[in-house]
Protein backbone atom coordinates (compact mmCIF):
# COMPACT_ATOMS: atom_id res chain seq x y z
CA UNK A 1 0.00 0.00 0.00
CA UNK A 2 1.78 3.35 -1.29
CA UNK A 3 0.52 6.57 -1.08
CA UNK A 4 1.69 10.20 -2.40
CA UNK A 5 0.47 13.50 -2.19
CA UNK A 6 0.67 16.93 -0.60
CA UNK A 7 0.43 17.42 2.65
CA UNK A 8 -2.55 19.90 4.93
CA UNK A 9 -1.67 20.58 8.10
CA UNK A 10 -4.09 20.99 10.91
CA UNK A 11 -3.41 21.10 14.70
CA UNK A 12 -3.42 19.55 17.94
CA UNK A 13 -6.58 18.39 19.80
CA UNK A 14 -8.71 18.86 16.40
CA UNK A 15 -12.32 17.32 17.58
CA UNK A 16 -15.35 15.91 15.23
CA UNK A 17 -16.78 18.94 15.65
CA UNK A 18 -14.20 20.70 14.08
CA UNK A 19 -14.44 17.77 11.28
CA UNK A 20 -17.43 17.74 10.58
CA UNK A 21 -20.41 20.19 12.81
CA UNK A 22 -23.78 18.98 13.77
CA UNK A 23 -25.32 20.58 11.09
CA UNK A 24 -24.38 18.37 8.24
CA UNK A 25 -25.33 15.13 10.12
CA UNK A 26 -28.43 15.00 8.52
CA UNK A 27 -26.80 12.42 5.67
CA UNK A 28 -24.96 9.59 5.56
CA UNK A 29 -23.90 10.25 1.92
CA UNK A 30 -20.07 10.19 1.80
CA UNK A 31 -19.49 12.52 -1.08
CA UNK A 32 -21.90 15.02 0.49
CA UNK A 33 -20.13 14.95 4.20
CA UNK A 34 -17.03 15.59 2.27
CA UNK A 35 -18.01 19.00 0.57
CA UNK A 36 -18.71 20.04 4.01
CA UNK A 37 -14.82 18.72 5.48
CA UNK A 38 -13.49 20.71 7.97
CA UNK A 39 -16.25 22.97 8.08
CA UNK A 40 -16.17 23.59 11.63
CA UNK A 41 -12.71 24.87 11.60
CA UNK A 42 -12.40 27.06 8.85
CA UNK A 43 -14.97 28.09 6.16
CA UNK A 44 -14.65 26.73 2.80
CA UNK A 45 -11.48 24.82 4.28
CA UNK A 46 -11.94 21.63 1.81
CA UNK A 47 -11.77 23.54 -1.25
CA UNK A 48 -7.30 23.49 -0.98
CA UNK A 49 -7.72 19.68 -1.29
CA UNK A 50 -6.72 17.77 -4.38
CA UNK A 51 -7.83 14.05 -4.19
CA UNK A 52 -5.05 11.83 -3.04
CA UNK A 53 -3.99 14.87 -0.60
CA UNK A 54 -2.56 13.54 2.80
CA UNK A 55 -3.97 14.95 6.27
CA UNK A 56 -1.47 15.88 9.23
CA UNK A 57 -2.48 16.82 12.76
CA UNK A 58 -1.06 16.48 16.02
CA UNK A 59 -1.88 15.27 19.60
CA UNK A 60 -5.36 13.86 20.07
CA UNK A 61 -6.67 14.26 16.33
CA UNK A 62 -10.47 13.47 16.35
CA UNK A 63 -11.35 13.91 19.98
CA UNK A 64 -14.64 14.41 20.90
CA UNK A 65 -18.08 12.49 19.63
CA UNK A 66 -18.30 9.39 18.21
CA UNK A 67 -19.23 10.36 14.71
CA UNK A 68 -18.54 8.28 11.79
CA UNK A 69 -19.69 11.11 9.87
CA UNK A 70 -15.86 12.59 10.66
CA UNK A 71 -13.87 10.16 8.84
CA UNK A 72 -17.01 9.61 6.22
CA UNK A 73 -16.08 13.54 5.44
CA UNK A 74 -12.50 13.06 5.13
CA UNK A 75 -12.69 9.99 2.33
CA UNK A 76 -15.35 12.11 0.97
CA UNK A 77 -12.81 15.27 0.70
CA UNK A 78 -10.75 12.97 -1.08
CA UNK A 79 -7.55 12.33 1.45
CA UNK A 80 -7.38 8.60 2.07
CA UNK A 81 -4.72 8.73 4.39
CA UNK A 82 -3.92 10.57 7.64
CA UNK A 83 -0.89 11.24 9.79
CA UNK A 84 -1.14 12.34 13.12
CA UNK A 85 0.95 12.67 16.40
CA UNK A 86 -1.70 10.49 18.42
CA UNK A 87 -5.62 9.67 17.80
CA UNK A 88 -8.72 9.54 19.77
CA UNK A 89 -10.21 5.86 20.34
CA UNK A 90 -13.56 6.18 18.97
CA UNK A 91 -12.32 8.17 16.11
CA UNK A 92 -8.78 5.38 15.37
CA UNK A 93 -12.14 2.09 15.24
CA UNK A 94 -14.26 4.16 12.76
CA UNK A 95 -10.93 5.06 10.47
CA UNK A 96 -10.18 1.64 9.98
CA UNK A 97 -13.65 0.08 9.58
CA UNK A 98 -14.22 2.66 7.23
CA UNK A 99 -11.58 2.30 5.32
CA UNK A 100 -9.35 5.31 6.10
CA UNK A 101 -5.99 4.62 7.06
CA UNK A 102 -4.34 6.35 10.12
CA UNK A 103 -0.34 6.33 10.93
CA UNK A 104 0.94 7.37 14.29
CA UNK A 105 3.87 9.25 13.85
CA UNK A 106 4.52 10.83 17.76
CA UNK A 107 6.90 13.34 18.11
CA UNK A 108 8.05 13.17 14.39
CA UNK A 109 5.56 15.12 12.96
CA UNK A 110 7.18 17.86 13.45
CA UNK A 111 9.08 16.88 10.34
CA UNK A 112 6.40 17.49 8.40
CA UNK A 113 4.96 21.01 6.93
CA UNK A 114 2.01 22.17 5.35
CA UNK A 115 2.21 21.19 1.84
CA UNK A 116 5.31 19.09 1.55
CA UNK A 117 5.28 16.37 -1.31
CA UNK A 118 4.94 12.94 0.78
CA UNK A 119 5.68 9.31 -0.53
CA UNK A 120 4.67 6.96 2.47
CA UNK A 121 5.36 3.04 1.62
CA UNK A 122 3.38 1.18 4.30
CA UNK A 123 4.54 -2.31 4.48
CA UNK A 124 8.26 -0.81 4.75
CA UNK A 125 7.50 1.91 7.59
CA UNK A 126 8.45 4.52 5.82
CA UNK A 127 7.68 7.89 4.68
CA UNK A 128 9.89 10.13 2.43
CA UNK A 129 9.41 13.64 2.83
CA UNK A 130 10.12 14.89 -1.04
CA UNK A 131 10.04 18.23 -0.29
CA UNK A 132 12.57 17.89 2.60
CA UNK A 133 14.66 15.17 1.53
CA UNK A 134 14.19 13.19 4.75
CA UNK A 135 13.15 9.74 5.50
CA UNK A 136 10.39 9.36 8.49
CA UNK A 137 9.57 5.54 10.01
CA UNK A 138 6.55 5.42 11.44
CA UNK A 139 4.79 2.87 14.65
CA UNK A 140 3.48 -0.39 12.43
CA UNK A 141 -0.13 -0.24 12.13
CA UNK A 142 -1.43 -2.71 14.61
CA UNK A 143 -2.43 -6.25 12.49
CA UNK A 144 -5.84 -6.88 13.70
CA UNK A 145 -6.57 -3.07 12.21
CA UNK A 146 -4.56 -3.99 8.80
CA UNK A 147 -6.80 -7.08 8.81
CA UNK A 148 -9.63 -5.20 9.28
CA UNK A 149 -8.69 -2.75 7.00
CA UNK A 150 -7.51 -5.31 3.93
CA UNK A 151 -10.42 -7.24 4.56
CA UNK A 152 -12.73 -4.65 3.39
CA UNK A 153 -13.41 -3.11 6.43
CA UNK A 154 -16.02 -4.15 9.50
CA UNK A 155 -18.90 -4.54 7.02
CA UNK A 156 -17.00 -7.16 4.79
CA UNK A 157 -15.86 -8.43 8.19
CA UNK A 158 -19.69 -9.24 9.61
CA UNK A 159 -20.61 -10.01 6.62
CA UNK A 160 -18.31 -12.87 6.21
CA UNK A 161 -19.00 -14.41 10.15
CA UNK A 162 -23.09 -13.75 9.72
CA UNK A 163 -22.51 -16.38 6.25
CA UNK A 164 -20.56 -18.78 7.91
CA UNK B 1 -4.79 -11.85 39.63
CA UNK B 2 -6.30 -8.53 41.52
CA UNK B 3 -8.47 -6.83 39.01
CA UNK B 4 -9.06 -3.32 38.17
CA UNK B 5 -13.07 -2.54 37.66
CA UNK B 6 -12.38 -2.06 34.08
CA UNK B 7 -10.79 -6.08 34.10
CA UNK B 8 -13.52 -7.22 36.24
CA UNK B 9 -16.40 -6.12 33.53
CA UNK B 10 -14.94 -7.31 30.81
CA UNK B 11 -14.19 -10.56 32.40
CA UNK B 12 -17.71 -11.46 33.23
CA UNK B 13 -18.53 -10.94 29.26
CA UNK B 14 -15.36 -13.17 28.15
CA UNK B 15 -14.31 -17.14 27.88
CA UNK B 16 -10.56 -15.46 27.42
CA UNK B 17 -8.99 -15.19 30.47
CA UNK B 18 -7.66 -11.83 30.57
CA UNK B 19 -4.53 -11.56 32.26
CA UNK B 20 -2.82 -8.08 31.39
CA UNK B 21 -3.88 -4.66 30.23
CA UNK B 22 -3.51 -4.35 26.47
CA UNK B 23 -4.96 -7.80 26.15
CA UNK B 24 -7.47 -7.50 22.80
CA UNK B 25 -10.63 -9.79 24.11
CA UNK B 26 -13.82 -10.28 22.13
CA UNK B 27 -16.91 -9.56 24.97
CA UNK B 28 -20.67 -10.45 24.85
CA UNK B 29 -22.79 -6.93 24.88
CA UNK B 30 -25.76 -6.47 27.80
CA UNK B 31 -27.10 -3.36 25.82
CA UNK B 32 -26.02 -1.76 21.98
CA UNK B 33 -27.46 1.96 21.57
CA UNK B 34 -27.86 4.34 18.61
CA UNK B 35 -29.40 7.48 18.42
CA UNK B 36 -30.94 9.33 15.44
CA UNK B 37 -27.98 10.91 14.10
CA UNK B 38 -25.49 7.61 14.20
CA UNK B 39 -28.19 4.47 14.11
CA UNK B 40 -28.89 5.72 10.27
CA UNK B 41 -25.17 4.89 9.50
CA UNK B 42 -25.53 1.83 11.34
CA UNK B 43 -28.50 0.86 9.82
CA UNK B 44 -26.89 1.55 6.66
CA UNK B 45 -23.82 -1.11 7.51
CA UNK B 46 -26.12 -3.43 8.61
CA UNK B 47 -27.82 -3.80 5.33
CA UNK B 48 -24.69 -3.78 3.66
CA UNK B 49 -23.78 -6.81 6.11
CA UNK B 50 -26.97 -8.38 4.67
CA UNK B 51 -27.95 -9.13 8.37
CA UNK B 52 -31.59 -10.01 8.41
CA UNK B 53 -32.12 -10.03 12.19
CA UNK B 54 -30.65 -8.08 15.43
CA UNK B 55 -29.02 -10.55 17.90
CA UNK B 56 -31.59 -9.84 20.26
CA UNK B 57 -34.22 -7.66 19.57
CA UNK B 58 -34.93 -6.98 23.58
CA UNK B 59 -30.86 -5.33 24.03
CA UNK B 60 -30.84 -2.92 21.51
CA UNK B 61 -32.15 0.67 21.92
CA UNK B 62 -32.85 3.01 19.70
CA UNK B 63 -33.35 6.81 20.94
CA UNK B 64 -34.27 9.77 18.00
CA UNK B 65 -32.90 12.52 20.90
CA UNK B 66 -30.64 14.98 19.25
CA UNK B 67 -32.70 16.62 16.57
CA UNK B 68 -35.89 15.57 17.80
CA UNK B 69 -38.64 16.87 17.62
CA UNK B 70 -37.45 17.01 14.41
CA UNK B 71 -35.74 20.06 13.50
CA UNK B 72 -36.23 20.26 9.54
CA UNK B 73 -37.01 18.00 6.94
CA UNK B 74 -33.68 16.02 6.50
CA UNK B 75 -33.68 15.38 10.39
CA UNK B 76 -37.59 13.93 9.64
CA UNK B 77 -36.27 12.10 7.15
CA UNK B 78 -33.22 10.43 9.33
CA UNK B 79 -35.71 9.56 11.93
CA UNK B 80 -38.15 8.13 9.69
CA UNK B 81 -35.41 5.57 9.08
CA UNK B 82 -34.73 4.79 12.16
CA UNK B 83 -38.45 4.29 13.20
CA UNK B 84 -38.87 1.94 10.18
CA UNK B 85 -35.98 0.09 10.81
CA UNK B 86 -36.89 -0.45 14.74
CA UNK B 87 -40.47 -2.04 13.35
CA UNK B 88 -39.18 -3.99 11.10
CA UNK B 89 -36.57 -5.52 13.37
CA UNK B 90 -39.55 -5.26 16.00
CA UNK B 91 -37.26 -3.32 18.28
CA UNK B 92 -38.20 -3.47 21.99
CA UNK B 93 -36.96 -0.01 23.43
CA UNK B 94 -37.42 2.26 20.22
CA UNK B 95 -38.41 5.92 21.28
CA UNK B 96 -39.05 8.69 20.19
CA UNK B 97 -42.04 11.09 20.78
CA UNK B 98 -43.67 11.66 24.67
CA UNK B 99 -41.29 8.24 26.21
CA UNK B 100 -37.75 10.16 24.41
CA UNK B 101 -35.38 11.97 26.58
CA UNK B 102 -31.81 12.15 26.45
CA UNK B 103 -30.33 9.11 25.31
CA UNK B 104 -28.04 8.72 28.60
CA UNK B 105 -30.34 9.82 30.91
CA UNK B 106 -33.53 8.04 30.45
CA UNK B 107 -31.54 4.44 29.75
CA UNK B 108 -30.91 3.90 33.72
CA UNK B 109 -34.53 5.44 34.34
CA UNK B 110 -36.02 2.92 32.36
CA UNK B 111 -33.50 0.39 33.95
CA UNK B 112 -32.39 -0.82 31.02
CA UNK B 113 -28.68 -0.61 32.23
CA UNK B 114 -27.07 -1.58 35.21
CA UNK B 115 -23.82 -2.48 37.80
CA UNK B 116 -21.83 -5.10 35.55
CA UNK B 117 -23.49 -5.18 31.92
CA UNK B 118 -21.24 -4.23 29.11
CA UNK B 119 -23.37 -1.50 27.01
CA UNK B 120 -21.65 0.01 23.95
CA UNK B 121 -23.56 3.10 21.71
CA UNK B 122 -23.05 5.39 18.94
CA UNK B 123 -22.38 7.85 21.03
CA UNK B 124 -19.42 9.34 22.63
CA UNK B 125 -21.19 9.81 25.84
CA UNK B 126 -22.36 6.08 26.30
CA UNK B 127 -19.69 6.04 29.29
CA UNK B 128 -22.33 7.55 31.41
CA UNK B 129 -23.53 4.56 32.74
CA UNK B 130 -20.01 3.95 34.34
CA UNK B 131 -21.67 5.90 37.00
CA UNK B 132 -24.00 2.59 37.70
CA UNK B 133 -20.68 0.52 37.44
CA UNK B 134 -21.15 -0.87 34.09
CA UNK B 135 -18.32 -0.65 31.14
CA UNK B 136 -19.80 1.35 28.92
CA UNK B 137 -18.18 3.06 25.96
CA UNK B 138 -18.62 4.75 22.74
CA UNK B 139 -18.27 3.33 19.48
CA UNK B 140 -18.76 4.43 15.80
CA UNK B 141 -21.86 3.45 13.76
CA UNK B 142 -20.38 0.41 12.34
CA UNK B 143 -19.04 -1.00 15.52
CA UNK B 144 -22.32 -0.97 16.74
CA UNK B 145 -24.32 -1.77 13.76
CA UNK B 146 -21.32 -5.56 14.49
CA UNK B 147 -22.46 -5.65 17.60
CA UNK B 148 -26.40 -5.83 17.21
CA UNK B 149 -25.46 -8.36 14.53
CA UNK B 150 -23.47 -10.34 16.29
CA UNK B 151 -24.08 -9.36 20.00
CA UNK B 152 -20.23 -9.24 20.40
CA UNK B 153 -17.18 -6.93 19.92
CA UNK B 154 -13.66 -6.25 20.73
CA UNK B 155 -11.72 -4.53 23.57
CA UNK B 156 -8.36 -4.12 24.27
CA UNK B 157 -8.29 -4.18 28.08
CA UNK B 158 -7.72 -0.57 28.81
CA UNK B 159 -4.95 0.86 31.56
CA UNK B 160 -6.73 2.14 34.59
CA UNK B 161 -5.87 6.02 36.27
CA UNK B 162 -7.62 5.50 39.61
CA UNK B 163 -8.51 8.92 41.14
CA UNK B 164 -9.37 9.29 44.61
CA UNK B 165 -11.25 12.43 46.19
CA UNK B 166 -10.89 12.59 50.40
CA UNK B 167 -11.82 15.39 52.47
CA UNK B 168 -15.30 17.22 52.29
CA UNK B 169 -16.89 18.58 49.23
CA UNK B 170 -18.05 22.54 50.24
CA UNK B 171 -21.56 23.91 49.64
CA UNK B 172 -22.50 24.78 45.26
CA UNK B 173 -19.28 21.91 44.61
CA UNK B 174 -20.36 19.19 43.05
CA UNK B 175 -20.14 16.04 40.32
CA UNK B 176 -19.71 18.36 37.80
CA UNK B 177 -16.87 20.76 39.71
CA UNK B 178 -14.89 17.09 40.45
CA UNK B 179 -14.62 15.70 36.78
CA UNK B 180 -14.19 19.43 35.67
CA UNK B 181 -11.33 19.66 37.96
CA UNK B 182 -10.16 16.21 36.59
CA UNK B 183 -10.17 16.88 33.52
CA UNK B 184 -8.30 20.29 33.93
CA UNK B 185 -5.59 18.05 35.50
CA UNK B 186 -4.88 15.10 33.15
CA UNK B 187 -5.73 17.16 29.79
CA UNK B 188 -8.23 16.25 27.00
CA UNK B 189 -5.53 13.62 25.78
CA UNK B 190 -4.39 12.54 29.76
CA UNK B 191 -6.55 9.37 29.75
CA UNK B 192 -6.53 8.39 25.98
CA UNK B 193 -6.98 5.34 25.42
CA UNK B 194 -7.87 4.27 29.27
CA UNK B 195 -10.24 3.56 31.60
CA UNK B 196 -10.88 6.12 34.66
CA UNK B 197 -12.01 4.63 38.24
CA UNK B 198 -12.84 7.19 40.65
CA UNK B 199 -13.47 6.35 43.98
CA UNK B 200 -12.71 8.03 47.76
CA UNK B 201 -14.86 8.98 50.97
CA UNK B 202 -16.50 12.04 48.68
CA UNK B 203 -17.40 8.92 45.74
CA UNK B 204 -19.23 6.95 48.78
CA UNK B 205 -21.28 10.14 49.46
CA UNK B 206 -21.94 11.00 46.62
CA UNK B 207 -25.57 10.76 44.44
CA UNK B 208 -25.67 8.12 42.06
CA UNK B 209 -27.20 10.64 39.54
CA UNK B 210 -23.77 13.40 40.33
CA UNK B 211 -21.77 10.08 39.50
CA UNK B 212 -23.67 9.33 36.51
CA UNK B 213 -22.47 12.97 35.71
CA UNK B 214 -18.37 12.04 36.29
CA UNK B 215 -18.65 9.68 34.12
CA UNK B 216 -20.26 11.25 31.11
CA UNK B 217 -17.37 13.30 30.55
CA UNK B 218 -14.81 10.79 31.18
CA UNK B 219 -14.43 10.97 27.24
CA UNK B 220 -13.39 14.49 27.25
CA UNK B 221 -10.67 13.24 29.34
CA UNK B 222 -9.80 10.90 25.97
CA UNK B 223 -10.67 7.84 28.44
CA UNK B 224 -12.55 4.84 27.15
CA UNK B 225 -15.08 4.47 30.03
CA UNK B 226 -15.16 6.40 33.72
CA UNK B 227 -16.12 3.86 36.65
CA UNK B 228 -17.48 3.74 39.65
CA UNK B 229 -18.12 1.05 41.87
CA UNK B 230 -22.10 0.10 42.44
CA UNK B 231 -22.51 0.08 45.97
CA UNK B 232 -25.36 0.17 48.52
CA UNK B 233 -26.80 3.71 46.77
CA UNK B 234 -26.40 1.81 43.03
CA UNK B 235 -28.57 -0.64 44.11
CA UNK B 236 -31.17 1.56 45.20
CA UNK B 237 -31.42 3.43 42.35
CA UNK B 238 -31.52 0.31 40.19
CA UNK B 239 -34.33 -1.32 42.28
CA UNK B 240 -36.02 2.38 42.38
CA UNK B 241 -35.82 2.01 38.81
CA UNK B 242 -37.39 -0.84 38.00
CA UNK B 243 -34.56 -3.64 38.11
CA UNK B 244 -33.86 -6.74 40.47
CA UNK B 245 -30.86 -9.03 40.92
CA UNK B 246 -28.32 -6.44 40.44
CA UNK B 247 -25.08 -7.18 43.06
CA UNK B 248 -22.40 -4.96 43.74
CA UNK B 249 -19.28 -4.80 41.90
CA UNK B 250 -16.03 -3.11 42.56
CA UNK B 251 -12.40 -3.30 41.92
CA UNK B 252 -9.83 -5.60 44.01
CA UNK B 253 -7.83 -4.01 46.48
CA UNK B 254 -4.28 -3.84 45.57
CA UNK B 255 -5.33 -3.43 42.05
CA UNK B 256 -2.71 -2.91 39.60
CA UNK B 257 -2.91 0.67 37.99
CA UNK B 258 -1.19 2.81 35.43
CA UNK B 259 -1.61 5.74 37.25
CA UNK B 260 -3.18 7.11 40.50
CA UNK B 261 -4.60 10.63 41.83
CA UNK B 262 -5.81 11.98 45.19
CA UNK B 263 -7.21 15.10 45.23
CA UNK B 264 -8.69 16.71 48.47
CA UNK B 265 -11.96 18.98 47.46
CA UNK B 266 -12.27 20.67 50.97
CA UNK B 267 -11.18 23.83 49.24
CA UNK B 268 -12.73 23.52 46.09
CA UNK B 269 -14.50 26.04 44.55
CA UNK B 270 -16.85 25.96 41.74
CA UNK B 271 -15.22 24.78 38.23
CA UNK B 272 -15.49 26.34 34.71
CA UNK B 273 -14.29 24.93 31.45
CA UNK B 274 -13.43 28.20 29.74
CA UNK B 275 -13.36 28.32 25.81
CA UNK B 276 -12.60 26.13 23.36
CA UNK B 277 -11.32 22.81 25.11
CA UNK B 278 -12.70 20.84 28.19
CA UNK B 279 -9.52 21.10 29.97
CA UNK B 280 -9.38 24.87 30.42
CA UNK B 281 -10.68 24.68 33.65
CA UNK B 282 -10.40 27.85 36.49
CA UNK B 283 -12.14 27.85 39.56
CA UNK B 284 -15.31 30.33 39.02
CA UNK B 285 -14.17 33.60 40.93
CA UNK B 286 -10.93 33.90 38.18
CA UNK B 287 -13.75 34.18 35.69
CA UNK B 288 -16.31 36.30 37.22
CA UNK B 289 -16.29 38.82 34.71
CA UNK B 290 -17.26 36.97 32.13
CA UNK B 291 -20.67 38.26 30.26
CA UNK B 292 -23.18 35.96 28.85
CA UNK B 293 -26.31 36.15 26.59
CA UNK B 294 -27.30 32.50 26.94
CA UNK B 295 -27.17 30.35 30.20
CA UNK B 296 -28.19 26.33 29.18
CA UNK B 297 -29.38 23.77 31.54
CA UNK B 298 -29.77 20.52 31.12
CA UNK B 299 -28.17 17.71 28.27
CA UNK B 300 -26.72 13.81 29.44
CA UNK B 301 -24.13 15.87 31.54
CA UNK B 302 -26.59 17.85 33.64
CA UNK B 303 -30.24 17.45 32.67
CA UNK B 304 -31.59 15.01 35.40
CA UNK B 305 -33.80 15.48 38.50
CA UNK B 306 -31.55 16.58 41.16
CA UNK B 307 -29.52 19.25 39.04
CA UNK B 308 -32.70 20.85 37.96
CA UNK B 309 -33.40 20.52 41.98
CA UNK B 310 -29.67 22.02 42.34
CA UNK B 311 -30.51 25.19 39.92
CA UNK B 312 -34.06 25.39 40.78
CA UNK B 313 -33.03 26.44 44.83
CA UNK B 314 -30.70 29.22 43.34
CA UNK B 315 -33.16 30.51 40.91
CA UNK B 316 -36.34 30.91 43.46
CA UNK B 317 -38.01 33.98 43.84
CA UNK B 318 -35.34 35.78 41.79
CA UNK B 319 -35.02 36.64 37.91
CA UNK B 320 -33.53 36.09 34.93
CA UNK B 321 -31.41 39.10 33.92
CA UNK B 322 -32.30 41.21 31.22
CA UNK B 323 -30.79 40.43 27.47
CA UNK B 324 -29.93 36.82 28.95
CA UNK B 325 -31.69 33.99 27.56
CA UNK B 326 -32.03 31.09 30.11
CA UNK B 327 -32.63 27.52 29.02
CA UNK B 328 -33.52 25.12 30.72
CA UNK B 329 -34.17 21.17 29.08
CA UNK B 330 -35.55 18.68 31.62
CA UNK B 331 -33.44 15.49 30.41
CA UNK B 332 -35.55 13.14 30.09
CA UNK B 333 -39.53 12.40 30.49
CA UNK B 334 -39.22 11.65 34.42
CA UNK B 335 -37.01 14.37 35.37
CA UNK B 336 -39.92 16.61 33.26
CA UNK B 337 -42.80 14.98 35.19
CA UNK B 338 -40.70 15.38 38.61
CA UNK B 339 -39.96 18.94 37.48
CA UNK B 340 -43.32 20.03 37.39
CA UNK B 341 -44.96 17.97 40.27
CA UNK B 342 -42.67 19.53 42.52
CA UNK B 343 -43.18 22.96 41.15
CA UNK B 344 -39.97 23.56 39.75
CA UNK B 345 -41.00 24.40 36.21
CA UNK B 346 -43.39 27.37 37.90
CA UNK B 347 -40.33 28.13 39.51
CA UNK B 348 -37.81 28.68 36.39
CA UNK B 349 -40.97 30.42 34.33
CA UNK B 350 -41.31 32.66 37.06
CA UNK B 351 -37.15 33.60 36.98
CA UNK B 352 -38.15 34.44 33.16
CA UNK B 353 -36.55 30.87 31.74
CA UNK B 354 -37.40 29.07 28.46
CA UNK B 355 -38.64 25.70 29.17
CA UNK B 356 -37.83 23.16 26.19
CA UNK B 357 -38.70 19.49 25.44
CA UNK B 358 -36.26 16.86 26.44
CA UNK B 359 -33.73 16.88 23.78
CA UNK B 360 -30.10 17.06 23.29
CA UNK B 361 -30.83 20.46 21.31
CA UNK B 362 -28.31 23.00 21.65
CA UNK B 363 -25.58 20.98 23.56
CA UNK B 364 -24.00 20.33 20.21
CA UNK B 365 -25.53 23.27 17.98
CA UNK B 366 -28.68 21.29 16.91
CA UNK B 367 -31.19 23.32 17.79
CA UNK B 368 -33.39 25.10 20.68
CA UNK B 369 -30.37 27.55 21.34
CA UNK B 370 -28.12 28.53 18.90
CA UNK B 371 -25.42 31.30 18.81
CA UNK B 372 -24.76 33.71 16.62
CA UNK B 373 -21.11 35.12 16.08
CA UNK B 374 -19.87 36.92 19.04
CA UNK B 375 -22.44 35.51 21.68
CA UNK B 376 -21.49 33.48 24.65
CA UNK B 377 -23.11 30.89 26.59
CA UNK B 378 -22.57 28.86 30.07
CA UNK B 379 -23.86 25.68 29.71
CA UNK B 380 -24.12 22.59 32.30
CA UNK B 381 -23.17 20.56 28.89
CA UNK B 382 -20.14 18.39 28.39
CA UNK B 383 -17.94 20.24 25.44
CA UNK B 384 -16.93 23.75 24.63
CA UNK B 385 -14.85 23.13 21.23
CA UNK B 386 -15.20 26.23 18.87
CA UNK B 387 -18.70 26.20 17.13
CA UNK B 388 -20.00 23.64 19.52
CA UNK B 389 -23.53 25.35 20.03
CA UNK B 390 -23.55 27.26 16.83
CA UNK B 391 -20.98 29.98 15.16
CA UNK B 392 -17.43 29.43 15.14
CA UNK B 393 -17.37 33.02 16.39
CA UNK B 394 -19.35 31.82 19.16
CA UNK B 395 -17.99 30.70 23.20
CA UNK B 396 -19.19 28.38 25.41
CA UNK B 397 -17.98 27.80 29.43
CA UNK B 398 -18.93 24.56 30.87
CA UNK B 399 -20.30 24.80 34.63
CA UNK B 400 -22.54 22.97 36.90
CA UNK B 401 -26.29 23.63 37.51
CA UNK B 402 -25.74 26.36 40.60
CA UNK B 403 -23.36 28.09 38.88
CA UNK B 404 -25.40 28.12 35.27
CA UNK B 405 -28.90 29.90 37.97
CA UNK B 406 -26.53 31.68 39.70
CA UNK B 407 -25.29 33.37 36.31
CA UNK B 408 -28.65 33.62 34.43
CA UNK B 409 -29.77 35.58 37.59
CA UNK B 410 -26.90 38.40 37.40
CA UNK B 411 -25.77 37.92 33.40
CA UNK B 412 -22.22 37.32 34.50
CA UNK B 413 -20.48 33.63 35.66
CA UNK B 414 -21.30 34.02 39.09
CA UNK B 415 -20.56 31.90 42.30
CA UNK B 416 -23.49 30.83 43.58
CA UNK B 417 -22.75 31.69 47.45
CA UNK B 418 -22.18 35.05 46.06
CA UNK B 419 -25.98 35.79 45.25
Amino acid sequence: MTFKGKTHVVGDHIDTDAIIPARFLVTADTAELGKNCFEGLEEGWVKRVTPGDILVAGENFGCGSSREHAPLAIIGAGMPVVLAKSYARIFYRNAFNMGLLLLELGDDIARIKDGDELEIDVAAGKIANLTSGETIGFNPVPKFMMDMLSGGGLVEYVKRKVAQ
Amino acid sequence: MRQTLAQKILQRHTDQPITADGQIVQCRVSLVLANDITAPLAIKSIRGMGVKKVFDKDKVALVCDHFTPNKDIDSAEQVKVVRDFAREMDITHYYEGGNVGVEHAILPEYGLVGPGDIIVGADSHTCTYGGLGAFATGLGSTDVAAAMALGETWFKVPETIRVNFTGKLPEHVGGKDLILFTIGQTGVAGALYKALEFGGEVIDDLSVEARMTMANMAIEAGGKAGLFAADGKTLEYCRAHGRDGDEPIAADPGAAYWKEMTFDVSSFSPQIACPHLPDNVKPVEEVSDVRVDQVVLGSCTNGRISDLREAAAIIKGRKVAKGVRFIVIPASPGAYSMALDEGLLRIFLDAGAIISPPTCGPCLGGHMGILAGGERCLATTNRNFKGRMGSLKSEVYLAGPAVAAATAVTGFITHPGKL
